[in-house]
C-alpha cells in the first residue's frame, strides 16, 4: 500500500492512502496525539467525507490492534527533526526472492544507504532487527534514509 | 467599597462577561473576539458604564496579552514547517500579500490617514486570523481535506512575514526622516535574522536553560524570559510584540510543544484583557462614521482573500469546490489585526483604532459564516458534528 505523507503546518501530518477496494482515505495525526480517520468524498475527492476522531490512547489501542503500533509515526517525528531524512514503509511482496531469507542478504544498507529500523509482522514489531532476522512475505520494513535511497530500497525489496 | 474591592468586583464581572460571550460565540461557531470587542466598546470611554478602577489594570494586562499572543504564535510553527511552506507556497504567500495589503493601504489613504496609519491598515487587511482559521478547520472537519495544507501554509507564511512587517511598521510609526526610517528598518530586519541564526545554532543551550521536569519551572522560565526580551526590545524601540515573537521562534521544538500547552490558559486570560483594553480605549462614537468605509473594505478584502486562497489551493491541484473552501476559510481577520491596530494607536495613529475595530467586528463574523455557507450550499450537510 502506498502511503503519502503530507506536512500540515501547525497541526501535524496527514497520511493518505487508497484501499484495494478503491476508497481514498487518510489519517490526520495531530502533533498532540489525537488521530482523525478520514474518507474522501466520491463526488468531491478533495473533501474529507466522514471523520472518526480518536484521542491518543484510543489511537494507540487501535494501532496495536491493527498491528502497526504507530511505529511509522515515531519515525515520521524523526524525519521531521532531521532535514533531508525520510522514512518509508515497504511491504515484502508474496513470492518475493527475499521470502524466508535473512534481512542481511538484501544488503540494503550497502546498496541503498538506508537503514531498516523495524520489521512489522502482523501484530509483532521487531525493532532494530539484526541482519540474521528472517524476512517473510507480508512483512513491512520501516526504513530511514534519503529520498533516492528509499526509492532504491523499494526497488530492491519489491522488485 | 474600597479600591481593592471595586477593582476585584469590576475585573470579576468583566471576565465573567467574557466567559458568557465566548460560550455564546462558540455555540454559534463564531470567534469570541468581535463580541468581546463589542462588550468593551459598550463600556469604557464614551460607552455606557465607565470602568475607572479596573481600566489601568486591564491596560497593563493587555501589554502582557500582546506579548503572549505573539509568543504562542512564534511557538506554533517549527523551522521545518516554515521551510516546507516556503518551498511549496512562496508564490501563494506573495499573491496573498499583493492582493490583500493594497486594499488596506488605499483605504487608509482615502480615509486621510497618515501614510504610516495606512501602512498599519494594510497589515490589518493582509493578515488572516490563524486562531479563527485553525479553529474553523477543526470544527468543520476539514483538516483532512486536500486544500488544508495550502491554507495552513499561507497562515505560516503570513505569520513569518509578520516578523519582518511588525518591526518595519514600528519604525515607520516612530516617525523621523527617511534616513532614520531606513536605518531603523535595516536594524529591525538585522535583529530578526540574528535571532533566527542564534536560535538555530544555540538551540540546545536554550533547551538546557528552559527545560526542567517540573511544569511550573518551564512555565515560569519561558514566561520570564519572554517578558524580559519583550521589555528589552520595547526599550530599543522595536516593540515588545516583536521581541516576544522572536522568543517564540527561538524556543526549540523540544520545548515548544510543552510551552504551548502550559502557556495556553495564561494566554487566553491576558489576550481577553488585550481585546478588552483595545475596545475600552476606542470611542464607540468614532465607529459609526467609519462603519461604511469598514464595510466596503471588508467586502473588497473578502474577495481578495478568497482569490488568494483559491490560488494557493490551485497550486496543490485542488478542485474548484476545495479552492472556494480554502479561499473563504482564510477570510477571517482577528487577533493580529487588533495587535497591529494596537501598535498603531500606541504610536499616536489614533484614527486607525476605530477603523480596525469596525473592520474586525464585521469580518471576524462574516468570514466564518461565509465558509460555513460554502460547506452547506453544494448539497451535502457538513460533517462538523463528528468532533
Amino acid at each position: 500500500m502506498d502511503v503519502t505523507e503530507t506536512l500540515l503546518p501547525g497541526v501535524g501530518f496527514r497520511y493518505e492512502f487508497r484501499t484495494v477496494a478503491g476508497t481514498p482515505a487518510a489519517l490526520v495525526v495531530h502533533r498532540e496525539g489525537p488521530v482523525d480517520l478520514v474518507v474522501y468524498d466520491s463526488r468531491d475527492p478533495d473533501r474529507a467525507r466522514s471523520v472518526l476522531s480518536l484521542e491518543q490512547d484510543e489511537a494507540d489501542t487501535i494501532g496495536e490492534l491493527l498491528g502497526m503500533r504507530r511505529v511509522a509515526e515515531r519515525f515520521a517525528d524523526l524525519s521531521r527533526e532531521v532535514p533531508g531524512l525520510r522514512s518509508g514503509r515497504l511491504t515484502v511482496p508474496t513470492g518475493s526472492r527475499w521470502d524466508g531469507r535473512p534481512l542481511g542478504d538484501t544488503r540494503a544498507r550497502t546498496l541503498t544507504g538506508c537503514s531498516v529500523v523495524a520489521v512489522v509482522r502482523g501484530s509483532e514489531v521487531v525493532t532494530s532487527p539484526s541482519p540474521a532476522e528472517p524476512l517473510h512475505a507480508g512483512d513491512v520494513l520501516v526504513a530511514v534514509g534519503n529520498e533516492s535511497g528509499l526509492e532504491a530500497l523499494a526497488d530492491l525489496v519489491q522488485g | 467599597m474600597d479600591h481593592v474591592a471595586t477593582l476585584l468586583v469590576e475585573l470579576g464581572l468583566l471576565f465573567l462577561g467574557v466567559a458568557v460571550l465566548t460560550l455564546l460565540a462558540r455555540r454559534f461557531g463564531l470567534s469570541p473576539i468581535p463580541f468581546v470587542l463589542l462588550l468593551a466598546l459598550a463600556l469604557g470611554e464614551g460607552g455606557l458604564v465607565g470602568l475607572d478602577t479596573s481600566e489601568p489594570f486591564v491596560e497593563a494586562a493587555a501589554e502582557i496579552g500582546v506579548v503572549l499572543l505573539l509568543l504562542t504564535l512564534g511557538l506554533e510553527f517549527s523551522a521545518a514547517e516554515l521551510v516546507t511552506s516556503l518551498r511549496r507556497h512562496l508564490p501563494s504567500g506573495l499573491v496573498d500579500l499583493a492582493l490583500n495589503a493594497p486594499p488596506g493601504l488605499v483605504a487608509g489613504l482615502l480615509l486621510g490617514l497618515p501614510w504610516q496609519g495606512a501602512a498599519a491598515l494594510a497589515g490589518i487587511t493582509w493578515i488572516s486570523s490563524s486562531g479563527i482559521v485553525a479553529r474553523l478547520l477543526t470544527d468543520l472537519g476539514r483538516l483532512g481535506n486536500r486544500e488544508s495544507p495550502a491554507v495552513l501554509s499561507v497562515l505560516v507564511l503570513e505569520d513569518m512575514a509578520m516578523a519582518l512587517y511588525l518591526p518595519l511598521l514600528v519604525v515607520a510609526l516612530a516617525g523621523g526622516g527617511p534616513l532614520r526610517a531606513a536605518g531603523g528598518a535595516v536594524l529591525a530586519v538585522g535583529t530578526v535574522l540574528v535571532v533566527l541564526a542564534a536560535a538555530h545554532r544555540m538551540g540546545h543551550r536554550l533547551h538546557r536553560l528552559l527545560s526542567h521536569p517540573d511544569d511550573e519551572q518551564v512555565l515560569l522560565r519561558v514566561f520570564g524570559l519572554t517578558l524580559l526580551v519583550a521589555g528589552l526590545s520595547q526599550a530599543v524601540g522595536a516593540s515588545a510584540a516583536v521581541g516576544a515573537f522572536l522568543v517564540g521562534i527561538a524556543v526549540p521544538a523540544s520545548i515548544a510543544d510543552r510551552a504551548r500547552a502550559l502557556l495556553g490558559p495564561l494566554r487566553n486570560v491576558f489576550a481577553a484583557a488585550f481585546f478588552l483594553a483595545f475596545g475600552l480605549a476606542t470611542d464607540p462614537g468614532e465607529i459609526w462614521p467609519v462603519l461604511p468605509a469598514a464595510l466596503a473594505l471588508a467586502a473588497v478584502t473578502t474577495v481578495t482573500k478568497v482569490a488568494s486562497g483559491w490560488y494557493a489551493a490551485a497550486r496543490d491541484g485542488v478542485g474548484r469546490a476545495g479552492r472556494l473552501r480554502a479561499g473563504t476559510v482564510l477570510v477571517a481577520r482577528g487577533e493580529f489585526s487588533i495587535v497591529i491596530a494596537g501598535l498603531a494607536v500606541a504610536a499616536g495613529a489614533g484614527r486607525v483604532g476605530p477603523v480596525a475595530a469596525a473592520y474586525v467586528l464585521v469580518i471576524a463574523v462574516s468570514g466564518p459564516l461565509l465558509t460555513r455557507l460554502v460547506d452547506v450550499v453544494p448539497g451535502e450537510p457538513s460533517q462538523a458534528a463528528a468532533r
